[in-house]
């Protein structure tokens, strides 16, 4: 089985976001990236598959240079390929259609990608990657188990889960769940000194539009301060949920 | 020109964000000039959309529709889209439909926004305002495809009642094979789902133990919340997978949320913060949370939680 784990490289869950260029751009000033949570629990659950039933594992981003120490980690997590594709991440679109040469002329069997990117949060590039590749999809995947060409996997639903049978070729958006937060593996000395031997290879990018751009960005307004009700008086805060948020 | 819009059932039932959803197609259709029909799944009283402001129902009814299914989902609404000649397509955030918007997109070559929080601010350019950065900010996007797609976050535009009325025609799509077939459910019926909540209570690692969960249960019953909890409660296995919000799990974006022995660290914050009203019950007024929240108790829970109980009893007894 050869698997495809798409990994999208975002800024670091405690960043504070802030923005340059009159709101126009992304401030990466001093800001850390890292694989994607949802990404990296994928490429885990990859892992396993690698370990236990003798899979290839490939990662692919689609972005610019400054990505590729985070391949790298990837690689260093136990991946054993990287594929950068060289185009800015401008929308899910874009992205999917990059996305959809790699694993057309890699014919990878399972593409293991996030149910979202923490920094986009668009929940669309998996989805639509396999609507352009003719392949079966499953979101919100909290596990995955493949027999064959055959696919058993859990998903989430809204409040609750349900189990689902499928076959390969398949994408999944995963997330926690796939494997628990204890499996994920810091990378070693020697996992980082075997990825950097190992072929992080960057390809060119073929044509594709995006069907959405950003424009600006803001932040929320700041919020005032907290009211607060004295312990032995919580009358009062019944009284303020009612009469002042309304919400009860 | 028409605004189409997916509205999502339950049992037959149309649910909150339906109406939601056709609130804000009548706003854009407004701001657009146009009409609105919506795509209805085998459910009852389609009709009713009417007094939201959709002139037109196709109501779909079919037996291989009955469970949802992401590809069979979205190759009806774009038919449905195309035969209406829509440019505009609306669908909520819930896990569903975010599950069958990217295959929508694909089918009709839209550009799409999901996390949308607000009718679009230019419809020349289509420019619609959504959540980014897991709610720490807020993108300004265009869309600039001809056929263009939007996903409208969960309780963020509210639902408008209008004086209408809706035809509803029978529609009876091309169904595609799925590839994807559910072999079994595992869901809680008799509790509120956090996506649907409009009140959510939530605990964290000051609650000490599983064992603890009571006095949360039965405040989430006397308000009818959703449960909840922060991610170490789930990775220690105190509370299910499912209940985990925040930037790594489930979002939530209740009108209230209740936040209970939970320090309030920004990746927790991140996945909450687009909830109307904070609460949040700590013994430490040093906790983030308190910077957070729009109210706030520095007090025990084993004290505090126990004794909102009561009051909130006594609230809605009287006011039964
Ligand atoms: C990549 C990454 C992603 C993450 N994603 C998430 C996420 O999605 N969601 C999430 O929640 N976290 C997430 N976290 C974890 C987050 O950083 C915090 O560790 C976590 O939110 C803390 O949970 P907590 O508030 O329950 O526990 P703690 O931080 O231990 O806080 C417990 C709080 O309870 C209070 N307390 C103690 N006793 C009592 C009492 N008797 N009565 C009242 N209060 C009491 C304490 O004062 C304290 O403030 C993530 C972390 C990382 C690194
Ligand atoms: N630029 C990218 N390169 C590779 N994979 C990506 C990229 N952007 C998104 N993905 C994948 O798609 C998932 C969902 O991202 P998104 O649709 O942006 O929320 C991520 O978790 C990744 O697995």
């Amino acid at each position: 089985m050869k698997i495809l784990v798409c990994i999208s490289h975002v800024p670091d869950t405690t960043s504070k976001i802030n923005f340059t260029e009159s709101d126009s751009k992304f401030d990466t000033n001093g800001v850390q990236f890292v694989i994607n949570p949802n990404d990296e629990f994928g490429l885990t659950r990859a892992m396993w598959f690698k370990e236990k039933q003798g899979a290839s594992v490939d990662v692919v981003n689609v972005g610019g240079p400054e990505t590729e120490p985070t391949l790298r980690k990837a690689l260093a997590i136990g991946a054993d390929a990287a594929i950068r594709v060289n185009a800015p991440a401008t929308d899910g679109y874009a992205v999917a259609k990059q996305l959809a040469k790699v694993v057309n002329d890699g014919s990878y069997d399972l593409v293991i990608a996030g149910r979202e990117s923490i920094d986009y949060n668009g929940a669309m590039v998996p989805g639509m990657l396999a609507g352009m590749i003719g392949a079966n999809f499953i979101a919100n995947c909290i596990g995955l188990e493949v027999e064959g060409t055959t696919i058993t996997a859990v998903r989430e639903i809204d409040g609750g889960k349900e189990t689902v049978s499928s076959a390969l070729p398949l994408v999944i958006g995963g997330q926690k769940g796939l494997v628990e937060e204890s499996d994920l593996r810091i990378p070693n000395m020697r996992g980082i000194m075997m990825a950097r031997k190992k072929p992080l290879t960057v390809v060119d990018a073929v044509e594709a539009h995006a069907g959405t751009k950003a424009v600006s960005f803001e932040k929320p307004a700041p919020k005032g301060a907290v009211k607060l009700v004295d312990a032995d008086n919580i009358d009062e805060l019944v009284s303020l949920l009612h009469n002042e948020a309304k919400v009860i | 020109m028409s605004i189409l819009v997916y509205t999502e059932s339950e049992n037959g039932k149309l649910k909150k964000t339906a109406l939601e959803v056709v609130s804000y197609a009548k706003a854009v259709a407004d701001q657009m000039g146009g009409s609105v029909t919506a795509v209805v799944i085998n459910a009852e009283e389609a009709e009713s959309l009417g007094n939201y402001g959709a002139s037109k129902v196709l109501l779909v009814k079919d037996d291989s529709l009955k469970s949802f299914d992401a590809k069979k989902y979205a190759a009806t609404i774009a038919e449905a889209a195309k035969n209406e000649d829509a440019k505009v397509i609306i669908v909520s955030s819930s896990a569903d439909s975010k599950y069958l918007a990217p295959l929508l997109a694909v089918g009709l070559e839209a550009g799409y926004v999901s996390n949308v929080v607000a009718a679009p601010s230019s419809t020349s350019p289509f420019t619609v305002k959504h959540t980014a950065f897991t709610n720490k900010a807020f993108s300004n996007s265009e869309i600039t495809t001809d056929v263009k797609l939007v996903g409208l976050s969960n309780n963020s535009f509210g639902i408008v009642e209008v004086s209408g009325s809706a035809i509803v025609e029978d529609f009876s799509p091309a169904i595609p094979d799925s590839g994807v077939s559910v072999v079994s459910v595992d869901k809680a019926t008799d509790k509120v789902s956090i996506a649907d909540a409009e009140v959510v209570v939530s605990g964290g690692r000051g609650l000490k133990g599983p064992e603890n969960w009571g006095m949360i249960e039965e405040l989430a019953e006397v308000l009818g919340a959703a449960t909840a909890c922060s991610k170490p409660v789930s990775d220690l296995g105190w509370r299910p997978h499912s209940e985990h919000v925040g930037q790594t799990g489930k979002p939530v974006a209740s009108n209230l949320y209740i936040a209970i022995g939970i320090s309030g660290a920004i990746q927790h914050l991140a996945g909450i913060n687009s909830s109307k009203v904070k609460v949040v019950i700590n013994t430490d007024p040093e906790a983030p949370f308190f910077k957070a929240a729009d109210y706030g108790v520095v007090g025990d829970a084993f004290e505090v939680v126990p004794k909102l109980i009561e009051k909130l009893k006594a609230f809605k007894a009287a006011n039964a």
